[in-house]
């Protein structure tokens, strides 16, 4: 009864999210004025408005923009509005990012209560008190308005959540699978090994007999961080892993990890390295403070950040060589050559997906390994 | 540097770390550790059960051993039997033999004592017979040589002429 009703629910929310994501794209076609640019039909077809293109994509933004498409000169946007969840001067705001009108030059300001927001280049700005318009130094900063804290339901977020309730679906589901036979049936056969997989390759060789207080965290980080760079493969354009405070958060939590659980003879060996004459002493515990403090963490980081945003440029990159090449190979040649190109380094990509999310699990077993690891009593 | 830095968004940053501490506590409660635990005890239930296979596969060579060596042990003592009963058929063989032939040399020695028994009554009734015969005839003789009286000195004269000579 009790999994009956489970499984209801499960499928409720599934069908919930399903419909959701349906209907927002379909109420989110907006038209927008394309003439200031000068185009009559392509938006995208220079170098640099390819380049302006990447750029965007690699950011996180407010909107779920799924892709433009254009009618009578007009340019339509098709993506679904996020909620923007603001806490500026005057407390909590709440609006749908559709309220910019997909506006990034501080043009549009939205109005709730006594706050008016701006959206400047992906970010959100409070215009200070009685000021009616954004207003720039040289360096084009705002100067009269004051960033609120972002709370915002990003595109990040949303991919946070979106696999965050995918995680919970598919291993919540196997979990429970377990609980009527032993052997997992459909989805959670798949599920299985990759379970067994980080258990046995990824925790226990590297951390060592304490390995079970520690799985948790690394299956967790294992499967989000996989799962969302494969997502970041599809053309939905997630590009959760490549941001900078994602990836730095994920770094802090092994950092985290593996200070609490540092026992003593990896603190002595920190601080006052036995074996070595005493001078030394001091200048190693600075050494080694410096790498276990900063340069463990900042490599897994940037490890991640780069190759999964090196990734997507690369991608982007070749798949606009169909539109920039075209004077040169003719679109036939050019399509030709992108489709070869942005394929095979796609490919490469859903390898490096894995990859990146085995060594920065690895790694992070590896770390927590030296903290807990027992010295040997001479 | 700076660069990075500008792509490091605060925000995000808070928003990330409060959703995944949360998705890492649901993920260790509904997710990691009923699977783990299913799985240990998956695992551990196939390495009892291979331990027991293995124990029964032991105690069945034992089983097997003990009935290998019951087997030798009956065999031996059948061997045993065996040559016991060939034995004892060859010691009654041999004892009948040997009886047969005691039996049958005290047959022969009885049967050359009564010969000599009957030989020596038969000597002796052959002397006695001869000597009867003898005297008969020595009476006969006598009575005839006796009529004669130069014949009746002649043998008085020669049996004394023996006598000397004896």
């Amino acid at each position: 009864m009790e999994e009956r009703k489970l499984r209801l629910v499960t499928k409720l929310i599934s069908a919930l999210t399903l419909t959701l994501l349906v209907s927002f794209s379909a109420f989110a076609g907006d038209a927008k004025n394309n003439q200031h640019n000068g185009h009559e039909a392509n938006p995208v077809n220079t170098s640099e408005e390819v380049t302006d293109y990447i750029k965007h994509h690699v950011k996180d933004s407010h909107d779920f923009h799924l892709f433009d498409y254009f009618s009578n000169g007009e340019q339509h946007s098709v993506g679904f509005p996020l909620p923007v969840i603001l806490w500026g001067e005057n407390g909590l705001s709440m609006f749908m990012s559709s309220a910019f009108h997909h506006d990034d030059n501080g043009e549009v300001i939205v109005e709730k209560g006594d706050s008016r927001f701006v959206k400047l280049h992906g970010k959100i700005y409070e215009l200070n008190a009685g000021e009616a318009a954004v207003k720039f130094d040289e360096s084009h900063h705002p100067t009269n308005a004051s960033t609120p804290f972002d709370l915002s339901i990003t595109k990040s977020v949303f991919g946070i959540l979106l696999i965050g309730l995918l995680m919970f679906l598919w291993f919540g589901g196997l979990a429970r699978q377990y609980k009527k036979n032993a052997v997992p049936k459909g989805f959670g056969r798949v599920l299985e090994p990759l379970v067994i997989y980080v258990r046995d390759e990824i925790a226990k060789p590297n951390i060592g007999p304490k390995y079970r207080k520690f799985t948790g965290y690394l299956m967790t980080v294992f499967f989000f961080i996989w799962i969302l760079n494969l997502m970041g493969l599809t053309p939905f354009g997630f590009n959760v892993t490549g941001q900078l405070a994602v990836t730095a958060a994920l770094a802090i939590f092994t950092l985290v990890i593996y200070l609490v659980s540092g026992n003593a003879h990896f603190w002595s060996h920190q601080l006052w390295m036995p074996g070595v004459p005493y001078l030394l002493r001091p200048l190693l515990a600075v050494i080694e403070l410096a790498g276990t403090l900063i340069i463990k963490p900042f490599s897994l980081m940037v490890r991640l950040f780069a190759n999964i945003t090196a990734g997507h440029i690369v991608v982007m990159s070749l798949i606009a060589i169909g539109i920039t090449m075209q004077k040169q190979m003719t679109p036939f040649g050019s399509t030709a050559l992108s489709l070869v190109l942005s394929l095979f380094i796609t490919l490469i990509e859903v390898l490096v997906a894995f990859l990146q999310a085995y060594i920065f699990t690895m790694l992070s077993a590896l770390f927590i390994g030296m903290a807990v690891e027992e010295g040997e009593h001479h | 540097m700076e660069q990075l830095l500008e792509n490091f968004s605060l925000d995000l940053f808070v928003k990330q770390t409060v959703l995944f501490l949360i998705l890492i506590f649901i993920m260790v409660k509904f997710a990691w550790k009923p699977i783990l635990k299913a799985l240990n005890d998956r695992e551990e239930g196939i390495k009892d059960a291979i331990d027991s296979a293995e124990k029964a596969k032991r105690e069945m060579q034992n089983l097997q051993a003990d009935n290998q060596k019951l087997l030798n042990e009956a065999r031996v003592e059948r061997e045993a039997m065996l040559k016991e009963a060939r034995d004892i058929k060859n010691k009654m063989i041999e004892d009948a033999k040997d009886e047969a032939k005691a039996e049958a040399s005290k047959l022969i020695a009885q049967a050359q004592a009564s010969i000599e028994t009957e030989k020596k009554a038969a000597i002796a009734e052959l002397k006695s017979q001869v000597a009867n015969l003898s005297i008969d005839i020595a009476e006969k003789v006598v009575r005839e040589e006796l009529s004669n009286k130069d014949k009746q000195i002649k043998l008085v004269e020669s049996m004394l002429g023996e006598a000397t000579l004896n």
